[in-house]
C-alpha cells in the first residue's frame, strides 16, 4: 500500500461531512468502546501507538495527555489536579502552505468530534473547545452543525451513552493572527487577550486555559485518535516507521500537476508523492520545497528521497512540520520568495520579544533592497547575523521559524543571491512562475 | 443601524457559552462588526461594559487582530492571498489587477461600499493556489480575469456561489454573525471537498489502495502484487 486513506476514506460521499454520512460510515463506534475503557487505559492506548502531534512538533500525543495532573489519592484534589480539565484543539491551521485541517473539518467534523469526545473522556475534562481561525467560514458553520447534531444524538452532552461522562463543546472562531497557532497564545486569545506566547514553565498540562491543566492537540492529531481506538496499537504501526508511526495527510501544492491531499504512511518521499500524482507542471523540474510549512528550512531536488517522516526530514537538516509540501519550479525565484516569507513573520510577530519583533523588520528591509537589485554581498552576511539572534533567542517558535526560509535559502542558493547583487536586479520573470503563464515560458 | 438591546442581549448569550465571561470577547467582537461592518468604539464601550473591562483593554485586543476592521469594510470585502505560493502562482497579479480596477489599495473600500479590498496571508488553500476570499468564502484556482469578473459580480449585487461554501454568498456583516456563534442554517450547503481535497483519495481509489483493514473487518483480504512490488490490499475489503 503506497496511499493508506483512513482519515479521507469516506471524502468521496456527497454527505461525508453529515452525521448520517458519518454514522453510516462506522463513526461514533469509536466513542463507545473507549467510555467502556478506563480512562487512563485510553491515555495508555495512544501512547502505545506512538501517535505523534500532527501540527508540527510531533510531540507525542499520549504523553502529552498523560501529563495532566489527576486525583489519584485524597488531598489531590487540592492541588492542580482538582481543577477543571480542559481539551482545546488548535485548529488555527495558518501556518504558510499548510492546507490539510481546513479541508478534513469541511469533508468530516464528525470525526474530529468524536476524537474531542475520547481525548476529552481519557483527561478527564468536561468541557472542550475547537478554536478555528476566523478566515473560513463554512468550514465553521460544519463544525457548528457536526457538534449540534452530536449534541442531538447523545455524542456530547450529559451522561453520554449512559456512561455518566459529560462533555460541552464549543467551536470558538479566532480573529486572524498566525501566532495564535502558537499553543500558549492559543490559550491567551482564547482567554480574551491578545494572542501572545507564554513564558514555560509552567506548562499547560498544569497551567493551561484559566491556569488550569489543559491538553492542546491539533485538529488531525485528535482526528486520528477514533481509528486507533478501534484499530489499536498493532493496525496504527503497521503504517509508517519505527519513531514515526501511522498515516497522515500530505498537503502537496505549488508548480505540481495534481496538488492537494495524499494519504500515506509517514516515510514516503516527495519522489513517490511526486510519481504517484504525475510529477511537476509540464515542462519544469523542481527547484525547492518546504517539507512542512514555511517555518521548515527549505530542500532541493537533493532531499527527493528523504523519507517524510520526523527523523528523516529532521536528518536533512529540516524538520516534517505539518507535511505541507511547497513545490516551486526553476522559474521561481528563491529571493522573491524568501522575502515574502519573511514579510510574512513580520506582519504576524506579536511584537512581545526583541529579537524577533525587531529582527525580522530588519531583515525585511536587507532583502526588499537584495530582491529590488540594490543590495550588496554583505547584506547576505548580516542577514545570516540576525538570523543567527533571533534563533534560539526569540520567545517562541516564531520567531525560530522566521529564520528557517533565509539560513536555508542561501545555503543552497547563495549564488543567486549574489546574481541580484552583481546584476542589480531581479534575474526572473515573475509571469513565468504563474499558473497562467504558458507551460514554455522561461526564466528570463 | 447601531447596536441595540438585541446586540446587548446576543452579547450576553456569547458570554453565557464559557466558563469565564471575557472568553467571549473576541465573538463579542464579531457581533460588533455584524452590526456596523467594524468594530465602532460604541462597539467597543459595549464589550468593555458587559465584560467589566476599560475601553483600552478591549481597544488593545480589538487592534491585535486582522480581521477586526477598524473603519467598515465593503458588502463584500476581498481578500487576495499573496503569501509566498499563491503569490507565486499568481495572486501578486491578482491584487495588482483589482486594485487597478477598483482603483482601491490595500485595506481600502470603494466609494459605493460595495468592496474592500485587503491582501492576506496564507488562508490554508494551496493546494487551490491562487486563492481569494470574498467574507471568508473560498473562491479557488483564480486568475486576474477571474477575480475581475468575480469583484464585479459582487458590485451589482449577484456574486457567484463560492467555490467550497454555501449556494449563495453572504454580505461582510452576515459572515461576521456566524463568526460570533449564530448559526444562518447553510452549514448543510456545497460540496463537502473540492477536486484538489479528494486528488489522494481518488488516485487511492484507481490504484486500489487502501489502509490496512480494522481488526475483525479484515474479511478476506485479498493481498496482491501490485507492479511495483509492493504489498497492497483489495480496495473491496475497507468496510
Amino acid at each position: 500500500m503506497v496511499l493508506t486513506p483512513v482519515l479521507s476514506k469516506d471524502w468521496g460521499d456527497a454527505d461525508s461531512f453529515t452525521l448520517d454520512g458519518y454514522t453510516r460510515a462506522g463513526g461514533y463506534t469509536a466513542l463507545p468502546k473507549a467510555l467502556a475503557m478506563a480512562p487512563d487505559d485510553v491515555i495508555a492506548l495512544v501512547k502505545e501507538s506512538g501517535l505523534r502531534g500532527r501540527g508540527g512538533a510531533g510531540f507525542p500525543t499520549g504523553l502529552k495527555w498523560g501529563f495532566i495532573p489527576q486525583v489519584k489519592s485524597p488531598g489531590d484534589e487540592k492541588g492542580q489536579a482538582g481543577k477543571p480539565h480542559y481539551l482545546v484543539v488548535n485548529a488555527d491551521e495558518s501556518e504558510p502552505g499548510t492546507c490539510k485541517d481546513i479541508p478534513l473539518m469541511m469533508a468530516n467534523p464528525h470525526v474530529l468530534v468524536e476524537g474531542v469526545a475520547i481525548a476529552s473522556y481519557a483527561i478527564r475534562a468536561s468541557f472542550a473547545v475547537i478554536y478555528v481561525r476566523g478566515e473560513v467560514v463554512h468550514v465553521i458553520r460544519r463544525l457548528r452543525q457536526a457538534v449540534a447534531d452530536a449534541y442531538a444524538a447523545g455524542h456530547l452532552g450529559k451522561d453520554i451513552g449512559g456512561s455518566g461522562f459529560d462533555l460541552d463543546v464549543v467551536v470558538h472562531a479566532g480573529s486572524g493572527a498566525y501566532i495564535c497557532g502558537e499553543e500558549t497564545a492559543l490559550l491567551d486569545s482564547l482567554e480574551g487577550y491578545r494572542g501572545q506566547p507564554r513564558l514555560r514553565p509552567p506548562f499547560p498540562a498544569t497551567h493551561g486555559l484559566y491556569a488550569s491543566p489543559t491538553v492542546v492537540n491539533n485538529v488531525e492529531s485528535i482526528a486520528s485518535v477514533p481509528s486507533i481506538v478501534l484499530g489499536g496499537v498493532d493496525w496504527f504501526g503497521s503504517m509508517g516507521t519505527e519513531k514515526s508511526k501511522g498515516f497522515t495527510l500530505y498537503s502537496l501544492s505549488g508548480h505540481v500537476k495534481r496538488p492537494g491531499q495524499y494519504e500515506a504512511p509517514l516515510g514516503i518521499t516527495l519522489r513517490q508523492l511526486l510519481e504517484l500524482s504525475g510529477g511537476m507542471r509540464e515542462g519544469h523540474r523542481l527547484k525547492f520545497w518546504t517539507p512542512g510549512g514555511s517555518s521548515t528550512p527549505i530542500l532541493t531536488e537533493e532531499h527527493l528521497d528523504v523519507p517524510l517522516d520526523y527523523e528523516g526530514v529532521a536528518a536533512a537538516g529540516s524538520m516534517l512540520g505539518t507535511k505541507a509540501l511547497q513545490c516551486f519550479d526553476e522559474t521561481t525565484c528563491v529571493v522573491r520568495a524568501v522575502l515574502r516569507w519573511t514579510e510574512f513573520y513580520a506582519h504576524e510577530s506579536c511584537g512581545k520579544c526583541t529579537p524577533c519583533r525587531e529582527g525580522t523588520f530588519w531583515m525585511v528591509q536587507i532583502l526588499r533592497r537584495l530582491e529590488a537589485g540594490t543590495g550588496t554581498e554583505e547584506d547576505i552576511a548580516t542577514l545570516l547575523d540576525t538570523c543567527d539572534n533571533i534563533f534560539g533567542r526569540s520567545f517562541c517558535a516564531l520567531g525560530d521559524g522566521a529564520t528557517s526560509p533565509i539560513v536555508s535559502g542561501v545555503q543552497y542558493f547563495r549564488e543567486e543571491f549574489l546574481q541580484h547583487v552583481t546584476e542589480q536586479g531581479c534575474p526572473f520573470d515573475p509571469h513565468a512562475s504563474t499558473l497562467f503563464a504558458a507551460s514554455t515560458a522561461g526564466t528570463r | 443601524m447601531g447596536l441595540t438591546d438585541r446586540t446587548r442581549a446576543e452579547a450576553r448569550e456569547i458570554i453565557a457559552r464559557y466558563p469565564k465571561p471575557r472568553s467571549a470577547l473576541l465573538p463579542m467582537l464579531h457581533l460588533v462588526q455584524s452590526e456596523e461592518g467594524h468594530v465602532s468604539s460604541e462597539g467597543i464601550a459595549l464589550c468593555a461594559e458587559e465584560l467589566g473591562l476599560t475601553k483600552a483593554e478591549v481597544g488593545a485586543v480589538a487592534t491585535f487582530y486582522t480581521m477586526y476592521r477598524r473603519r467598515p469594510a465593503g458588502e463584500y470585502h476581498v481578500g487576495v492571498c499573496t503569501n509566498t505560493l499563491c503569490a507565486v502562482m499568481g495572486g501578486d497579479a491578482i491584487l495588482d489587477t483589482l486594485k487597478e480596477h477598483l482603483g482601491i489599495g490595500h485595506n481600502e473600500t470603494t466609494e459605493d461600499g460595495r468592496i474592500s479590498l485587503e491582501h492576506i496571508e496564507c488562508n490554508a488553500a494551496c493546494d487551490y493556489a491562487p486563492v481569494v476570499m470574498v467574507n471568508w468564502e473560498f473562491y479557488d484556482d483564480q486568475t486576474p480575469s477571474s477575480a475581475r469578473e468575480l469583484v464585479d459580480a459582487c458590485r451589482t449585487g449577484t456574486p457567484p456561489p463560492p467555490t467550497r461554501g454555501p449556494s449563495r454568498l453572504c454580505t461582510f456583516k452576515e459572515t461576521s454573525r456566524v463568526l460570533a456563534g449564530y448559526d444562518d442554517g447553510l452549514a448543510n450547503e456545497g460540496v463537502q471537498a473540492g477536486p484538489a481535497t479528494l486528488a489522494g483519495f481518488e488516485l487511492a481509489q484507481q490504484r486500489g489502495d487502501v489502509a490496512p483493514p480494522l481488526p475483525g473487518q479484515e474479511k478476506a483480504p485479498r493481498q496482491e502484487q501490485q507492479q511495483d512490488g509492493q504489498l497492497s490490499f483489495d480496495a473491496g475489503t475497507e468496510g
